[in-house]
């Protein structure tokens, strides 16, 4: 690892700790927040990024996973089975889904990916008897010492979601899958010619993919202990990890993590204020964002903005 | 001896258009075959099927005595065929020497990156690259694509290596370098076909040659024979020519 | 007999589907851009004429072109600013600036308009068409008559016009269309606009129909998608033979499993089309 990714994550790492000891409830929901989202960015970041393959299927695992979870939980399983259970699942669901749309290319591809959240949407709705439908699912609640404890309980645990996001893609980066997804993203065609089985590794990081949202999702399911369809299926969960990715560097190690945290503080500090139409000037920025900066940050540096800041960040990386 | 390549009653349709029809030929270890006949006879598609891009409609492909039609490509590149594209096709933001390297990754089955990165750096230098080692693929010019084309090709350790016009777009030092080039690789033991516009370099290169014209093979031999056929100069020429110039020979 | 009644009532907003994705169909196969905003300006159209409706009494499916026309006059900057620079760009990107701006319109729109849903209430009301026992809505007769017209006018301008000849110029080789003198920028333009046009069109028919809201523009959008995805991308008879298509599998799909899972089961058989017959039943082969 270069020497400026790991002085990111000491810096990070310490922000971290220094925030699970220090500060209080609402800061403490707002890092869960982005190690929530630090998490779903690396889990797109995967396909979208390094296969560059336009996934909009977020969603849809993240939803799988909270209710895999949900419902695991509410027939007595303890979360620490049921997370990864959940996890697992939604993996295997992605190896399916992998398997049916991802010979589709470009908006085929996107599309499909897109349709499947809504789908599992209604199927949820609809199975009222496992999933409580439309009225939704309460999980336990975990007794993890009152109001401060939880906090810190389930700040940790998106932390271990992000983290397991970065490790995985740091291993997936260096190992020969990586080089071969390199290779697809970069000439599909040419990649099968040089032997390159591009459905096996399609699939296996889709579902590597899937695995990191479903859990992310699990998580999430306990953390607010109610979760219903519409909220965990909801489309803006698989396109803020987009957007985010956009802002950091689509394909980058630590641009989800730059995206994430860029994007959680522009809509805390501005937003908030602007409750009522937050969610269309989330629409401007991401137009901005495409028109004006489409490499995400370093794309700054165009602009004559904040060029030290684009040197800083780890944008390159070597494949081989 | 046992033949390398064997095709047997190889049929492509697509379309209505029966693309080949009924090939039926053998390689042998060592070979140097041209593959000739006019525009649109169906060189490329061959090789397409033979390299699994496109599925036969009818017919085999034995390889090494194993049937390979129906593998995807990437399967029989792994088994030792390779080849290169007319249409030069790098992967763009890479460096020459990651190209070749993950060629190496790959079907060229070495065991970690770091060999990969090594063998990529001797096949560079085999194919005169190696000065443009770190540049990225689409820095080169054109005869530096088909260079890294075959660099790339070797790296797959091919026991069967198609070159599908290697010389279009070269000028006469540049294909002559080329031909060195291919002569140098038969040497390390690997069969050629010459997918060829240019006579010239066929007659120079090859030790036999293969006519296809409308999807079918015409003829099949000695380079000196196969030019005299009076088939393959109708193909190439007309029929009008082939009856100015051989009247009185069987048509 | 319930059969013959089902099928009536998908033939019956066939050509208002029809209309609903001619739009989405002309701009993903011109520009190839997927316009996530397809559904939102469709409900835009529909407020279009709601207001309209309220304010001078106008007939909803008379106002189509009219609202048509707004859109296209909002559109045509639109592209020409924002979606232009991003033309050729990969799908990430424009699929992503389409959700932006989709985003913003749904939320304007929710702001503006409320997200309770408004109705259209004819006085008198339309009534019914009995064909010998079955019955057909008035207002869906209209909708799909109106519709079918728009789509064929469509057709007519692609076939007949310099722009439609244009159009699909550009759809074909857009730089060989560009060679050949046509200005290519100006073409996207116009298609996307004219893309705009149908869909306001549309929902102005649909309007006077169902009841309106912004919350349900992904609703017409995914419908957009499954036309597309049906019939063939880039063609009107495909999107003839999706929007028929799409109002029979409803229909089928309401009775079966009833009116909440009946998009939900055109979106599973957009799934399996995309897995097995990505080119939709006409077989047209699509932009990838």
């Amino acid at each position: 690892m270069s020497g400026r990714v790991v002085i990111g994550l000491l810096a990070a790492a310490a922000a971290a700790l220094a925030l699970g000891l220090a500060a209080d409830n609402y800061v403490l929901r707002l890092a869960t927040t982005v190690g929530m989202y630090a998490a779903l960015t690396w889990s797109w970041n995967l396909i979208g990024g390094y296969a560059g393959y336009p996934s909009f299927a977020t969603a849809a695992f993240f939803g799988l996973g909270a209710y895999a979870a949900g419902v695991l939980q509410t027939s007595g399983l303890p979360f620490g089975l049921a997370w990864p259970l959940a996890g697992l699942t939604v993996a295997v669901f992605a190896g399916l889904l992998g398997g049916a749309i991802l010979h589709l290319r470009g908006h085929y591809f996107a599309i499909a990916s897109l349709v499947v959240a809504d789908v599992l949407r209604e199927v949820t709705n609809v199975w009222t008897g496992v999933t409580g439908g439309g009225m939704g699912l309460s999980l336990p609640l975990l007794s993890l010492g009152g109001v401060n404890g939880q906090a810190r309980f389930y700040f940790t645990a998106m932390l271990m979601m992000a983290a397991l996001g970065l490790g995985i893609s740091w291993l997936v980066e260096r190992s020969r899958l990586g080089v071969a997804l390199r290779c697809i993203e970069q000439n599909e065609d040419a990649a099968q010619v040089i032997g390159v089985d591009t459905r096996a590794c399609k699939v296996a990081v889709f579902m590597l993919s899937g695995m990191l949202a479903g859990a992310t999702g699990a998580v999430y399911a306990s953390w607010v202990t109610y979760i219903d369809p519409t909220d965990v299926y909801d489309v803006l969960l698989s396109v803020k990890p987009i957007v985010m990715a956009l802002i950091g560097g689509v394909g980058t190690l630590m641009g989800p993590l730059v995206g994430a945290v860029v994007f959680l503080g522009l809509e805390e500090l501005f937003w908030r204020n602007v409750l009522e139409f937050h969610a269309g000037l989330l629409g401007l920025l991401v137009v901005a964002l495409v028109l004006f900066l489409p490499g995400g940050l370093r794309d700054m540096g165009r602009y004559g903005l904040l060029r030290r800041l684009g040197r800083f960040l780890p944008w390159s990386r070597k494949i081989l | 001896m046992k033949p390398l390549l064997r095709l047997d009653g190889v049929t492509h349709r697509f379309g209505g258009v029966v693309a080949l029809d009924r090939i039926a030929f053998a390689l042998g270890e060592g070979e140097i075959v041209g593959l000739i006949g006019p525009n649109g006879a169906g060189k490329t598609t061959l090789v397409n099927v033979i390299t699994g891009v496109h599925r036969l409609s009818a017919g085999h492909v034995y390889f090494n005595d194993e049937r390979i039609d129906g593998l995807k490509p990437d399967r029989i590149a792994r088994r030792g065929i390779a080849r290169t594209f007319q249409i030069v096709q790098p992967f763009p933001r890479m460096t020459v020497a990651e190209n070749v390297a993950a060629a190496a990754l790959f079907a060229g089955h070495a065991g970690s990156i770091p060999e990969a990165n090594r063998a990529a750096l001797e096949h560079l230098e085999f194919c005169g690259l190696l000065s443009q080692a770190a540049k990225p693929a689409s820095s080169l010019t054109l005869a530096g694509r088909k260079r890294l084309e075959l660099a790339k090709s070797l790296a797959l350790k091919p026991k069967l290596l198609f070159l599908d016009e290697v010389n279009a777009g070269l000028n006469h030092s540049e294909m002559d370098h080329a031909l060195e080039l291919i002569r140098a690789i038969a040497a390390r033991g690997v069969t050629i076909v010459l997918i060829e516009h240019l006579m010239k370099v066929v007659m120079k290169a090859s030790t036999r040659v293969v006519v296809l014209h409308h999807g079918q093979l015409i003829a099949d031999g000695h380079p000196a024979q196969v030019i005299a056929d009076p088939h393959v100069i109708e193909a190439y020429l007309g029929r009008s020519y082939a009856a100015e110039h051989f009247a009185g020979e069987p048509a | 007999m319930l059969y013959l009644q089902v099928l009536l009532n998908g033939l019956a907003l066939g050509g208002l589907y029809a209309c609903i994705a001619a739009g989405f169909s002309l701009v993903w196969g011109v520009l190839n851009v997927i316009n996530i905003m397809h559904g939102s300006l469709i409900v835009l159209g529909a407020y279009l004429a709601f207001f309209a409706h309220q304010v001078f009494g106008i007939n909803p499916f008379l106002f189509a072109p009219v609202a048509g026309l707004v859109l296209f006059a909002i559109a045509y900057p639109l592209q020409k600013l924002v979606i232009n620079p991003v033309m050729g760009r990969p799908v990430l990107i424009t699929l992503t600036l389409t959700f932006g701006l989709n985003l913003f319109l749904d939320n304007l729109m929710l702001k503006f308009f409320q997200a309770d849903f408004r109705k259209i209430t004819f006085d008198p009301p339309l009534g019914v068409f009995n064909l010998g026992g079955l019955l057909v809505p008035v207002d869906r007769v209209m909708a799909t008559a109106t519709g079918l017209a728009l789509v064929g006018a469509l057709w007519l301008l692609l076939r007949n016009t310099q722009l439609g000849r244009a159009i699909i110029a550009v759809r074909m080789d857009s730089q060989a269309a560009a060679l050949m003198g046509i200005d290519v920028t100006r073409t996207y333009a116009l298609a996307f606009a004219l893309g705009a046009f149908m869909a306001g069109a549309a929902g102005a028919l649909l309007s006077g129909i169902f009841p309106i809201s912004p919350v349900t523009s992904s609703v017409y959008l995914g419908k957009a998608f499954v036309i597309c995805v049906l019939g063939g991308l880039g063609s009107i008879p495909g999107v003839l033979v999706g929007g028929f298509a799409l109002g029979i599998i409803e229909s089928f799909g309401t009775l079966v499993l009833g009116p909440e899972l009946a998009l939900t089961l055109a979106f599973l058989l957009l799934i399996a089309l995309l897995m097995f017959r990505p080119s939709g039943l006409l077989g047209r082969r699509g932009f990838q």
